[in-house]
């Protein structure tokens, strides 16, 4: 019930985004990563579930090695993972309600009367319910991105994976997301790895903080020690003040 | 010498490298489209929905290329045979061309353009939009939830499309033969079945199915290669047709070959 990264590089040509990568994610924790445009955020989450294979290194989820599973074990794993992309990746010929219902075909013995009532309560906890007749492309950025949650948490995964699940969001529904995530994480006791640009929001749901910069985990503790980080790398980052940064390069 | 020469071979030499690896990556994705035929409760809800919008879809296009094929080719045969050859030769033309060339490679052009276009471009979309890698996480394998109902409807309808067509060509140059030229439809029916045989028809079915492969396939491999945006998307739906168009044409001069 746990994910360990252990040194996971991953280098697209020449140029190098995750340069030895470690992170425990113990079981029932919430873990943020937050980080700069373009550290490789994205990277890292995709590699946990096999969409991108890392150079070196391994990942770990419930103690299998994702890259050595074989096919009907990667997707057997990938069934207790939800995922949620940055950009929502919403299939555009499907409704709402065909979208989240997608991950609960897969699930063996559920019916069609138990999907549409587990689609219809997904889209109630994103509070989106009434829009499951609609096309992705008649959604806002901030309903689609939603609707990506509620299709990764519709089948009730043990792991979630977020994306960056409420940027782009107002205040007052970013804040029912974070309690979204607190409520999974509290209630059914789901291991999850949020990456946020969002400080306050990682302040107020993870049990722990990983920065990541220049392809390493610089810096994991909790929202308290987070708080009163020295690094000015991780000052500039949670205070929005880029000349902290440039004073130690 | 060498410095003139060593620019050009250099291209020559990776643009070799370049069509192998290409060539590698057609056959692995070839082989994981083989695989996933056993995935079958993954693609079988998908197949009847593709064979409609592959092949039913196509009927009017194929329809509409082989009516105008037939009438030109009856109107051509009777110029062309005026005097020499008896006219009612122009239905054994007519009904000979259509089924052993015309009908299966003009659809099947046609469709490289409707059908290889539409797949390349759909599934791109999805490959940069990142929804190939939200099916990956549904646990859904994408090849066997996108490529095998395609490649299967392609394979499946595409004959069916070249039988309409083919009918369809006939009955045009029979229409045109007993309206414009001074041909009965006995004398038409006679020239038809003088060389007729029904090897024929599977000849022209036997093309149809393996353009129909050729097409859906090489549409799902152009679309799940596209990396980048819309340009990408672009591309990859421009090579798809371009490559199954000549891939048609060196199949049915290989069929030719081989067959007769
Ligand atoms: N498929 C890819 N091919 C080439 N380069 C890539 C690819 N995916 C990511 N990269 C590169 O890897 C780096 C990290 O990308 P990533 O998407 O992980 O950043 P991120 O930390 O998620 O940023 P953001 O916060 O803006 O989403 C970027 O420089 C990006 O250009
Ligand atoms: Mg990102």
């Amino acid at each position: 019930m746990s994910i360990r990264i252990w040194e996971v590089r991953k280098s697209f040509g020449a140029r190098v985004v995750l340069d030895g990568v470690t992170l425990d994610v113990d079981a029932g924790e919430t873990v943020a990563i937050i980080g700069f445009s373009g550290s490789g955020k994205s990277v890292l989450l995709k590699t946990i579930v096999g969409l991108l294979k890392p150079d070196s290194g391994a990942v770990f989820v419930d103690g299998q090695d994702v890259g050595a599973l074989r096919r009907e074990e990667l997707y057997a794993l990938r069934r207790q993972v939800g995922y949620v992309f940055q950009f929502a990746a919403l299939f555009d010929s499907m409704t709402v309600e065909e979208n989240v219902a997608m991950g609960l075909r897969r699930v063996p013995g559920m019916t069609e009367a138990q999907i549409r009532e587990r689609v219809e309560e997904s889209l109630r906890l994103v509070e989106l319910e009434g829009y499951g007749a609609r096309l992705p492309g008649q959604l806002s950025g901030g309903q689609r991105k939603r609707v990506g949650l509620a299709r990764a948490i519709a089948t009730r995964p043990r792991y979630v994976l977020y994306d960056e699940p409420t940027t782009g969001l107002d205040p007052v529904t970013t804040a029912v997301i974070d309690r979204l995530i607190l409520k999974l994480d509290r209630e059914l006791g789901v291991t999850s790895l949020v990456v946020t640009h969002n400080m306050e929001s990682a302040l107020r749901i993870a049990d722990r903080i990983a920065f990541l910069h220049d392809g390493r985990v610089r810096f994991t503790g909790t929202p308290d020690e987070v708080r009163s980080s020295e690094d000015p790398i991780v000052r500039a980052f949670i205070e929005g003040r880029p000349e902290l940064a440039q004073e130690v390069v | 010498m060498n410095g003139l020469w060593s620019a050009p071979l250099a291209w020559v030499g990776r643009s070799a490298l370049e069509l192998s690896a290409g060539f590698g990556r057609f056959g692995r994705f070839t082989a994981s489209a083989v695989r996933a035929l056993s995935d079958t409760g993954t693609w079988g809800r998908q197949l009847i929905e593709q064979m409609a919008r592959l092949g039913v879809e196509s009927i009017p296009i194929a329809v509409f290329i082989a009516a105008f094929t037939g009438i030109v080719l009856a109107l051509q045969a009777s110029y062309t045979f005026t005097g020499a050859v008896p006219l009612y030769f122009v239905g054994a033309l007519v009904a000979k061309t259509m089924i052993l060339e015309l009908g299966p490679v003009l659809t099947g052009l046609a469709l490289a353009g409707r059908v290889g276009a539409n797949i390349a471009s759909e599934i791109g979309t999805m490959r940069v939009t990142e929804q190939i890698d939200a099916l990956e996480t549904l646990a859904y394998d994408p090849v066997a939830y996108l490529v095998v109902p395609r490649v299967l409807a392609g394979v499946v309808m595409f004959p069916i499309v070249v039988a309409f067509a083919d009918a369809v060509g006939i009955a045009a140059g029979w229409i045109t033969s007993i309206n414009l030229l001074d041909l009965s439809t006995p004398e038409f029916v006679r020239g038809v079945r003088l060389f007729f045989d029904t090897f024929d028809v599977r000849y022209s079915l036997v093309k149809a199915t393996s353009f129909g492969l050729v097409v859906t396939l090489v549409g799902c491999f152009s679309g799940f290669g596209a990396a980048g945006g819309a340009a990408a998307v672009g591309r990859a739906t421009t090579q798809a047709v371009v490559l199954s168009s000549m891939l048609i044409l060196v199949l049915d001069a290989f069929w030719a070959a081989v067959l007769l």
